[in-house]
């Protein structure tokens, strides 16, 4: 398995495994319990530069290729999916700065990110607008050298602890433009600016610990110099950022799904019941080797799809869907297995599983529901190509 | 200021086995722990007062992997000694053969780990000392160099709390945890470690003559070895606190312990 990662690779992703079982690890069952944002998880991976990954070399980042930013957020998922998610998180709010922004934009922004002195996050959904991004309301309008922001945001993780937030808003509200999907404009909104806030979080399921908040924009005024991309650009922007976000997700869920074998198996070969540890019991067995071999599956999924959109493939968006849609759904399989196979014991907090469980189920949900990963892969089968 | 410290691969603790001829197998190596500690009191003087932190190790070709960590979490270059003829080499022959690779080095500090987890001789700190003929600070809890280099200030634990004892420079100074916990590398670390120099020398490098050293020349037979009996029948208290520490005192009672 190993062989076809680099050495480098290898070397970073078993210096993140460390970290997370050392230092991450013990930390994951308060981190769920109080639901508060872990912020000595983010200094433990700035100080390691872990946090520095996605980011190119001339921006003080380390130039990681997907697939090693891929290895980080799965090791650290494989512990605790909150933290896992602050990695993820660091890499989606930055994409569009990284794919559209200008040299100015970039240093001005992507040094302290990359220090991991600043968090950053990302804005499209609204309360009436998550899979249908035609509905978005939030408005942009024009006003001499700046732009006017009205509307407001939701389930934006990381929202309210970010020190900039991409924010898409419709800049054209013509049908016309909304058709031709040229009627949003990406701006980067900083921290602090006035009418700009985020108050309200959301008290989740899973993920517990990473703060999903809803921001309002009342007549919030932004330079032009925070538009990232050309005005009219911020769909595609969009659907570029998630052809590289989503393999990040995918990782989370094959990260969160590993840990869950972890746990059962090692339960299955400790815990004994009619004389013999359960593993020995055929049906148990049965269920550790279909759990291994689809966490396995999603896993060699992922990688390929991670090497497929770092060399340019004109179906990236189709892989970046391929694997979020299966790893979220063997995240949520494998762990729900896992739950079975401590019975009593997994569905108490007594140990992780039934967290890994309630974790799970968000990488099924966000960066585009399953519903919506199966449209992607659908529309591009039977798109003609020359 | 240039500190040297020896470090040793050795096989990850835990995962130790012996081969038919008694020795210990070497496929998956890792820094030995003593010899973390020295490192990262090395890294913390040079951060401190600048200067420059060399690794030395004697092993075989997988001990590379433990050196590229240790230049991952800050040392500038490594000097590897690797030699077919090496194998097997008592306590003896590894002091001479680092003797030889030493005294290619100009340095201020030698750092040496207490001892290894793997051999457990822990004799080679001062043995080298001694063959060097070099001031030997051992058990070190704090390591202060002179500003201007010329001496070393190092606490000697002692059973009633430490010494204070003071050397010339060039000195040896051993080691122990108590010097701190070593740092983890960052990834910047492990990405710049590949780049760094690291320098192979066979046994001709270091003048050292083959036929000393190796299993032939050793003066020290390990007659046989056995892996410690699997412990069993361990009791593990999960009670709440006041209900286990009852549990756990009336244990102890019941054999007279306490």
């Amino acid at each position: 398995m190993t062989d076809r990662l680099s050495e480098d690779q290898r070397a970073l992703r078993n210096a993140v495994r460390e970290l997370a079982d050392e230092r991450i690890a013990p930390r994951a069952a308060e981190i769920d319990q109080t639901g508060e944002f872990p912020w000595d998880v983010v200094k433990l991976l700035a100080d390691h530069d872990v946090l520095a990954l996605p980011y190119p070399e001339a921006y003080g980042g380390l130039g990681g290729d997907l697939l090693t930013l891929c290895l980080a957020i799965e090791q650290i998922s494989r512990v605790c999916a909150t933290s896992g998610l602050i990695l993820a998180v660091h890499e989606l709010g930055a994409t569009p700065l990284m794919l559209a922004g200008t040299d100015d934009q970039k240093q001005r922004w992507l040094p302290d990110l990359a220090a991991g002195k600043m968090l950053v996050a990302y804005a499209i959904t609204e309360a009436d607008a998550g899979s249908d991004a035609s509905a978005l309301r939030t408005r942009a309008t024009r006003d001499g050298d700046a732009w006017r922001i009205d509307g407001s945001k939701r389930f934006i993780s990381h929202g309210s602890v970010a020190g900039i937030v991409a924010v898409f808003a419709v800049s054209d509200p013509d049908p016309a433009a909304v058709k031709a999907h040229r009627h949003l404009t990406c701006f980067y909104v900083e921290k602090g600016s006035p009418g700009f806030a985020a108050d309200r979080l959301e008290h989740k399921m899973g993920i517990r610990g990473s703060p999903t908040a809803e921001l309002t924009f009342h007549g919030v005024v932004v330079p032009d110099t925070n538009r990232v991309g050309d005005v009219g650009q911020g769909w595609d922007l969009a659907m570029r950022t998630f052809e590289r976000s989503r393999p990040g997700i995918a990782a989370q869920a094959v990260g969160i799904a590993q840990g869950a074998l972890e746990v059962a198996t090692k339960y299955a070969s400790e815990r004994k019941q009619f004389g013999r540890p359960i593993g020995q019991l055929q049906m148990v067995g049965a269920m550790l080797a279909d759990m291994a071999t689809q966490t396995e599956a999603a896993r060699q999924l992922l990688y390929a799809a991670c090497d497929e959109i770092e060399a340019g493939s004109p179906k990236a968006a189709s892989w970046a869907a391929m694997c979020k849609l299966f790893a979220g759904d063997v995240a949520m399989a494998v762990t729900t297995d896992a739950v079975q196979v401590l019975g009593g014991y997994g569905y108490i907090t007594e140990y992780p599983v039934e967290r890994m469980m309630r974790d799970a189920k968000i990488t099924q949900l966000y960066e585009g529901t399953q519903q919506i990963q199966r449209l992607i892969v659908a529309r591009d089968l039977l798109t003609k190509r020359d | 200021m240039h500190i040297v410290v020896l470090l040793k691969a050795v096989p990850v603790v835990g995962t130790e086995r012996l081969d038919g001829a008694s020795r210990t197998g070497r496929g998956q190596l890792e820094s030995n722990g003593n010899d973390e500690y020295l490192l990262e009191k090395a890294l913390k003087l040079t951060e401190a007062h600048g200067g420059e932190v060399s690794l030395l190790t004697v092993g075989p070709a997988p001990a590379l992997e433990a050196l590229r960590k240790a230049l991952a979490m800050g040392a500038t270059r490594a000097y590897h000694v690797k030699d077919d003829a090496i194998v097997g080499s008592d306590i003896r022959a590894t002091v001479a053969i680092l003797e030889g690779a030493i005294r290619k080095l100009t340095f201020d500090l030698l750092f040496v780990g207490a001892d290894t987890s793997d051999g457990q001789g822990g004799v080679v700190a001062p043995a080298l000392a001694v063959r060097l003929g070099m001031p030997y600070l051992s058990y070190a809890s704090e390591i202060e160099p002179a500003p201007d280099g010329s001496r070393v200030t190092v606490h000697r634990l002692s059973p009633t709390g430490y010494d204070v004892l003071e050397a010339k420079t060039p000195a040896l100074v051993m080691g122990t945890q108590v010097l701190g916990e070593p740092r983890y590398p960052s990834l910047r670390g492990i990405m710049q470690a590949r780049s760094k120099e690291t320098v192979v020398w066979s046994l001709g490098d270091l003048g050292v003559e083959a036929g000393n050293v190796g299993e032939g020349a050793a003066t020290t037979r390990v007659l046989s070895a056995a892996a410690p009996p699997q412990r069993s029948g361990a009791t593990i208290v999960k009670d709440a606190p006041d209900a286990a520490v009852q549990q756990v005192v009336d244990f102890l009672a019941a054999r007279r312990l306490i």
